[in-house]
């Protein structure tokens, strides 16, 4: 396997064999996340910053806990405590870690495109964690990876994305990263919230509105945050609405494959998009995606720090 | 380039057998003992020495597999990426003695990971290191408590050491290093 790319911006670009090696790396870290001492020295004196300019917890915490675990000089920073709150610009920021010798730089930003335009002015190599509503790569990432343990191979399984598709960064590293594995993929929401030019972006993707046709012989199916605090955007009628048209409750599951694995992205409105016994069922793998998400990123992390000579 | 067989598969099996009668002298039987391989090859000595420790004490020693690719000391990786395998001690490796197994033992290097490596999953009560074959040019101090073969080779010839279930053939062999080939 030859890896070749300096940055991880997203998932669109990378080949099946690419994505295979990224997991089959990560299967290798999940091992070292059981060991009674869960480190190794791989990563000894590189230092990563961790930019994180819209709040976040999980993402920030599980690549700071990755970069901990292969042991790199993991750098916080947040947009609360530091000088972008003084008014500096992205590009004076950038120049400033630059100057500090960092090897890595993993940058979340409200802006699409926030992460290649690093990238594309710094030595250092730099890893997406969401860029505004256009990727989310190491999320579509520890998707696979999580769903891989349940269903073995993405060939010809199908995939239901159900929710906020617009806001939805989330989804787009998932339709990329399982269409790419060889998995058929539809978008299930409300009209309002489903991108009018989605099906000319993803000429592969089905399209359905209604979610107990969408999902009846589904493998996967993938339950998305709804933005509680966009419910006034006029975008959908009412949260009662919503969950009795999407929400994944307990009668629909019933209704659905036996062994369909139930994914969501957290964090997670219980009663809202998915009912608790669902979420905590024996279907469900979102503890799993939390763990496998220090997993994909200890190996991407790994990867891109050790190619680096060879560049 | 050329290569000499200097061991046949015959010599490797005696080589085994010998290794795993010192195991079992130097340490009065095989209580307590278990045995981890150093991916590749490594492993494979290790599961032979558990099979001819069975054969001659009657007893199952447990092996162990350890790749140290996260604890090299040069993170350099070629282009063309090395998949990392899993590392996998299904046993509790506390108070055992461990018997570290690798084909070929030269700068040391490598076992000076795997110590460090095994020390991160408990803390054995000794650990001894078997090889097939020892050659000189040591860089850290580090020896061989069992040794199939001490074969003093100059710096720049290669020993590959071949298993019939790694490589689909036996045997111990030496050669001259290409100029720009790089160690394995």
């Amino acid at each position: 396997m030859t890896w070749t790319h300096k940055h991880l911006l997203g998932l669109e670009g990378l080949s099946r064999d690419e994505l295979t090696f990224l997991l089959d790396t990560a299967e290798r870290f999940h091992e070292v996340l059981d060991r009674p001492i869960p480190f190794v020295p791989a990563l000894r004196g590189k230092t990563i910053l961790n930019m994180f300019y819209e709040p976040s917890t999980r993402t920030s915490m599980s690549f700071a806990m990755a970069g901990k675990r292969l042991s790199a000089d993991m750098v916080g920073f947040s947009k609360l405590t530091s000088a972008v709150q003084k008014g500096e610009n992205l590009l004076d920021t950038v120049r400033t870690i630059e100057s500090m010798r960092v090897d890595g730089v993993v940058i979340r930003h409200s802006c699409p495109g926030s992460a290649k335009f690093i990238a594309d002015r710094i030595d250092a190599f730099v890893v997406n964690a969401g860029d505004g509503a256009h990727e989310h790569p190491t999320q579509g990432l520890l998707d696979l990876f999580a769903a891989r343990k349940r269903v073995g191979s993405f060939e010809g399984k199908r995939l239901v994305i159900v929710g906020d598709i617009t806001h939805g960064r989330v989804a787009r590293s998932a339709i990329i990263g399982f269409a790419a594995m060889g998995a058929k993929v539809t978008i299930c929401g409300p009209p309002t919230l489903i991108p009018r030019d989605l099906g000319k972006a993803f000429p592969y993707i089905e399209i359905d509105h209604d979610f107990d046709r969408a999902s009846k012989d589904a493998d996967m199916v993938m339950m998305l945050r709804i933005q509680l605090e966009r419910q006034h955007t006029g975008l959908f009628p009412s949260i009662r609405e919503y969950r009795r048209l999407y929400c994944l409750t307990a009668q629909r599951l019933k209704k659905l494959k036996p062994d369909v694995v139930v994914m969501h992205p957290g964090p997670m409105n219980r009663g809202v998009e998915i009912e608790p016994a669902v979420a905590d069922g024996a279907n469900s793998v979102i503890l799993a995606q939390v763990r496998a998400g220090v997993a994909v990123r200890m190996a991407i992390l790994y990867i891109l720090a050790g190619g680096e000579l060879e560049r | 380039m050329r290569e000499h067989r200097l061991a046949d598969a015959t010599e490797i099996g005696r080589m085994i057998t010998r290794i795993a009668t010192q195991i079992i002298e130097h340490n009065k039987g095989v209580e307590d003992l278990a045995l981890v391989g150093i991916v590749r090859r490594g492993d494979v000595l290790a599961r032979r020495l558990a099979a001819e420790l069975k054969r001659l004490e009657g007893h199952e020693v447990p092996v162990g597999v350890i790749d140290i690719t996260l604890y090299r000391d040069d993170l350099q990786l070629a282009a063309e990426m090395p998949m990392v395998q899993t590392s996998s001690i299904p046993f509790d490796i506390s108070d055992k003695i461990i018997v570290l197994a690798d084909d070929v033992l030269f700068t040391g290097r490598t076992v000076r990971a795997a110590l460090t490596e095994i020390l991160d999953f408990g803390r054995p009560r000794m650990i001894q290191l078997a090889v097939l074959v020892d050659r000189i040019h040591r860089e850290l101090p580090i020896g061989a408590d069992f040794i199939g073969r001490k074969i003093p080779a100059a710096r720049d010839e290669i020993i590959d050491v071949y298993f019939q279930e790694t490589d689909g053939k036996e045997g111990v062999f030496i050669k001259k290093r290409a100029n720009e080939e790089t160690e394995k």
